[in-house]
């Protein structure tokens, strides 16, 4: 499928955001910004150094509120969306720097992103203190879906070590096996590829197009590395200063003047 | 022991379809898969056998064609030898880790119609490369990761095929054990390329009864039964794998285990405890290196405990499991240790019900050898060959010996040429190499005997003892024998040295390169607060050629003490900046030196080590995996050695 076909005007927007303003004091983060992001599509956002494309994420995943603006998500308007709210409406999301618990093994990190999936009577306290029964066959049943996760990201090697002792690019990995336990429908990953090597960008590549691919998720995500940005998204939008400069398929963004200027800047 | 009325049909989908029959719900394989191990019965395994098979009858695949199998161990590739085999294909194993090009050779040479792949990464190795080999009409993979946007007709899934096979089943009910009673013993089973230290592949064509034949003297010679845990981790194109994770396992009928994943063999030998083992030198170095690491760093109490115990293993452990008198006192000490160290070292190395492991393909050092033996693990040597469906010398129960690989096997005849180089008559003899019927008339000769290419003695008591290949003997400019292979293997049983290239064929004097372990060279860098950015900081260090240069002058007070090999000591080495590697084509995939592509591309070091010079400036390409070809300049130190006075000690 090419990427003109996959961004067909018939599909389905996923969420959009709507002349969304953030600002922290007298510092405009984010100024009047308006995109959407079709299900089923990989979407970058990219820009140079401050841009407000973290910030953006945080607003999309409900950490930050905009003073402006909504965001529709899936047709409906979320304006004060918390965390957990957006977690358990099917946002997950990686970190800039790893946020992992870094005493626990692998197995347990990505574990932990199957809790907002164990909110039944199962696993309340008291059946979760017998244990058996009920609440092992619970337990049973999400690490199976753990256990999927970790075959499909090939971290079988490194399921008991604790994530403190692994490398960073294999930290990175397990961040996003935590987020892909969670099923989302929407993934949002915040610079998936800084500080790798080569072979580690490749495989994360691999990952990322392997997920958009097999489950179907949507994936919005913050990257420095332009050939990633070019070779993995179908869409891509370029904030500077907080305001969206360009918005479009990989080949339309590089041509466009204003994110020409905007990366190398303007000659008077 | 085995019943003797079973295991005896002549071709391995017979003896699958017998196994079904007499052990139809015992377990034929496990895999571990989502952390768990995956059963599938004799039964199970035969039936998909013939789901396959038919699958690919339903595609065009003839009797005679060629199917390449291309993959890591797992349920659905052995199986899928059967399946090829029982509609009278012929297997053709690929190294999962070759690059494309590498594959190309084989894929052409051997006339491929049909590739059965593991998963998408074997899958785009073979497309990149499909104009080059068109006579490719369909490919098979096993796993879908990746493969949803791949929508070629001449693709498809395993389980596809299988469906295929199925109403083919329906359609012509029958087909398949017709097909599988048309096998016969004398017919060709299988073609194992073999990498070769020498220009290209050669495939090389093993029978039925060769394969049959050899498993089952093994069998009987090592008294293997439907009981023995196998662990199938080494390349499925490496006759040692084929021979016991396919002949054996039909053959015997015992369980073949395929592991999680290639980086999981550690915690995957402990899960399953194998009864039987196999595996070349480096992996038994390795897990000793570990322990070693893991020892250094424990407690002071604990490392002592160990110290004692080891000391006393060393002495008695031997002769104990050789089964010769040892004084009371000792046989409890060794009983204590055993319940408190060996027993949970074995369990931890996965080798607490290890009855058999045996080692091959290159020397193993005398402390590893000992070590292993002296804890109780009955560790062997064999010698063997492709050619000869895997061994022609075994090690006999109570007399394994460090400087020979034993006796010939049951019904193998051996001989020394008066150019000392080793010929062999075998059950297990191959057929010849696959279309090169010259390569075939220089190895086989017309009475049946295999020219080995090694150079080797018979000693009195019967043992063959290897000591170089022929063809890399040489002689210095002083007219003294130089084997490079002997002094290398002497360096490599130093855990800090990994690879070693020795020169010294038409020269003054010997030199050599050295490729550093990073593990164990790294060890000591952390413990000696060394920095290092990667293997060619960490290799050029001033420390690490101190290190490196220690163990080289006791090699050569070693080979002082020996006046034919006195000349041999080296005099002036240098660690090389990268690692020797596969698919540089610098070394075999089974990790033997290809020496003529490292004389021609090392051809500028090896010119500085016959100079004076004390260091080198050079530039060198690494290919990657996928093909890509990267460049990288380094400056090279050299080091002279001290040598010692011929005859010293």
């Amino acid at each position: 499928m090419s990427a003109a076909e996959r961004t067909g005007s018939d599909r389905e927007v996923m969420l959009s955001v709507e002349n969304i303003t953030l600002s922290f004091g007298a510092v405009r983060a984010i100024r009047d910004v308006s995109f959407d992001i079709l299900k089923g599509e990989i979407r970058a956002i990219i820009g140079p150094n401050g841009a407000g494309k973290t910030s953006m994420l945080n607003v999309i995943n409900g950490f930050y509120h905009p003073q402006q603006g909504q965001i529709l998500f899936r047709g409906a308007v979320r304006r004060q969306m918390r965390p957990h709210e957006a977690a358990a409406g099917g946002i997950a999301r990686t970190f800039q720097n790893v946020a992992l618990f870094k005493g626990m093994t692998t197995l347990d990190n990505i574990m932990t992103g199957r809790n907002l999936k164990m909110k039944s009577w199962r696993t309340s306290l008291l059946p979760a203190m017998i244990y058996y029964g009920p609440t092992q066959r619970e337990e049973i049943a999400n690490r199976e879906h753990v256990e999927r996760v970790i075959d499909f990201l090939e971290i079988e090697a490194i399921r008991k070590v604790p994530v403190g002792r692994l490398p960073y690019g294999l930290q990175k990995r397990v961040e996003l096996g935590r987020a892909l336990a969670a099923e989302p429908d929407l993934l949002l990953l915040d610079e998936p590829m800084a500080g790798m090597n080569l072979e580690e960008k490749q495989d994360m590549c691999r990952f990322v197009l392997d997920v958009n691919d097999e489950f179907g998720t949507t994936i919005a995500l913050i990257e420095h590395d332009m050939g990633v940005v070019m070779d993995l998204s179908d869409r891509v939008v370029v904030l500077d200063h907080g305001e969206k400069i360009a918005d479009g398929t990989p080949d339309e963004v590089k041509n466009d003047q204003n994110v020409i200027d905007a990366y190398l800047g303007v000659s008077h | 022991m085995n019943e003797p009325r079973h295991g005896q049909a002549d071709t391995f989908p017979k003896l699958l379809l017998e196994n079904a029959r007499i052990r139809g719900s015992r377990p034929a394989y496990r895999q571990k898969y989502l952390g768990i191990w995956q059963t599938h019965t004799w039964q199970e395994a035969a039936d998909i056998a013939r789901e396959i098979g038919l699958g690919l009858a339903s595609l065009g695949m003839k009797r005679g064609d060629k199917v390449a199998l291309i993959g890591q161990n797992t349920t659905l590739m052995y199986i899928s030898f059967d399946a090829i085999q029982s509609v009278g294909g012929i297997p053709v194993p690929l190294y999962a880790d070759s690059v494309a090009e590498e594959m190309t050779y084989v894929l052409d040479h051997a006339g491929v119609r049909f590739a059965v792949c593991q998963d998408q990464e074997q899958i785009d190795k073979i497309e990149t490369m499909r104009d080059r080999v068109p006579q490719i009409e369909h490919l098979v993979y096993e796993e879908h990761k990746g493969m949803r946007r791949y929508e070629q007709p001449d693709m498809h899934s395993i389980d596809a095929l299988r469906e295929a096979g199925r109403e083919f089943d329906r359609a012509n009910p029958g087909f398949f054990d017709e097909q599988v009673a048309l096998g016969t013993g004398s017919e060709l089973a299988i073609i194992v390329y073999t990498s070769g230290t020498t220009g290209n592949p050669k495939g090389v064509m093993l029978s039925y009864d060769a394969l049959c034949r050899s498993a089952r003297l093994a069998r009987d010679l090592e008294g293997l039964g439907e009981n023995e845990e196998v662990l199938a981790y080494l390349p499925l194109a490496w006759v040692g794998d084929h021979f016991i994770s396919h002949a054996q396992h039909h053959v015997t009928g015992f369980t073949v285990n395929c592991p999680e994943s290639p980086d999981t063999l550690v915690a995957d030998l402990r899960d399953i405890g194998p009864t039987l083992f196999i595996a070349p030198p480096a992996i038994f170095e390795n897990f000793l290196t570990q322990i070693g690491i893991r020892i250094a760093d424990a407690a002071r109490i604990k490392q002592a405990l160990y110290n004692r115990a080891i000391a006393l293993a060393r002495r008695v452990g031997e002769p104990i499991l050789n089964g010769e008198a040892v004084g009371l006192v000792d046989r409890l000490m060794y009983r204590f240790y055993e319940f408190c160290i060996y027993g949970p070292l074995k369990n931890t190395l996965g080798f607490s019900r290890t009855t058999v492991a045996y080692t091959g393909g290159a020397p193993l050092g005398e402390e590893v050898f000992s070590f292993y033996r002296s804890i109780g693990v009955n560790l062997k040597q064999l010698y063997g060959q492709t050619e000869s469906c895997a061994y022609v010398c075994l090690q006999r129960n109570g007399d394994a010996r460090l400087d020979t690989v034993g006796p010939p096997a049951p019904e193998v005849e051996v001989r020394i040429t008066e150019a000392g180089e080793l010929l062999y008559r075998s059950p297990g003899n191959f057929l010849g190499y696959y279309r090169n019927d010259e390569a075939t008339s220089e190895t086989l000769d017309a009475d049946g005997w295999v020219h080995t290419g090694d150079a080797g003695i018979l000693t009195d008591s019967g043992h063959v003892k290897i000591i170089d290949r022929a063809k890399d003997v040489g002689t210095m400019t002083d007219g003294t024998v130089f084997a490079p292979q002997y002094i290398e293997n002497k360096l490599k049983f130093y855990p800090f040295i990994r690879e070693a290239v020795a020169h010294g064929t038409g020269r003054d004097y010997a030199t050599a390169f050295i490729n550093i372990d990073l593990e164990a060279v790294g060890n000591f860098a952390e413990r000696e607060g060394l920095g290092y950015s990667g293997y060619m900081d960490l290799s050029q260090q001033d420390q690490v050629y101190d290190l490196i240069q220690g163990n080289i002058e006791e090699v050569n007070r070693d080979l002082a003490r020996d006046s034919t090999l006195a000349s041999s000591q080296i005099r002036r080495f240098l660690i090389l900046h990268k690692e020797l590697d596969a698919d540089d084509g610098e070394l075999t995939r089974t990790r033997k030196l290809r020496r003529r592509i490292i004389g021609d591309r090392y051809n500028d070091l090896i010119e500085a080590l016959y100079s004076n010079r004390d260091h080198i400036q050079v530039n060198s390409r690494v290919t990657f995996e996928d093909g890509r070809v990267g460049e990288f300049n380094a400056d090279v130190k050299i080091r002279n050695v001290a040598t010692a006075p011929a005859g010293s000690s």
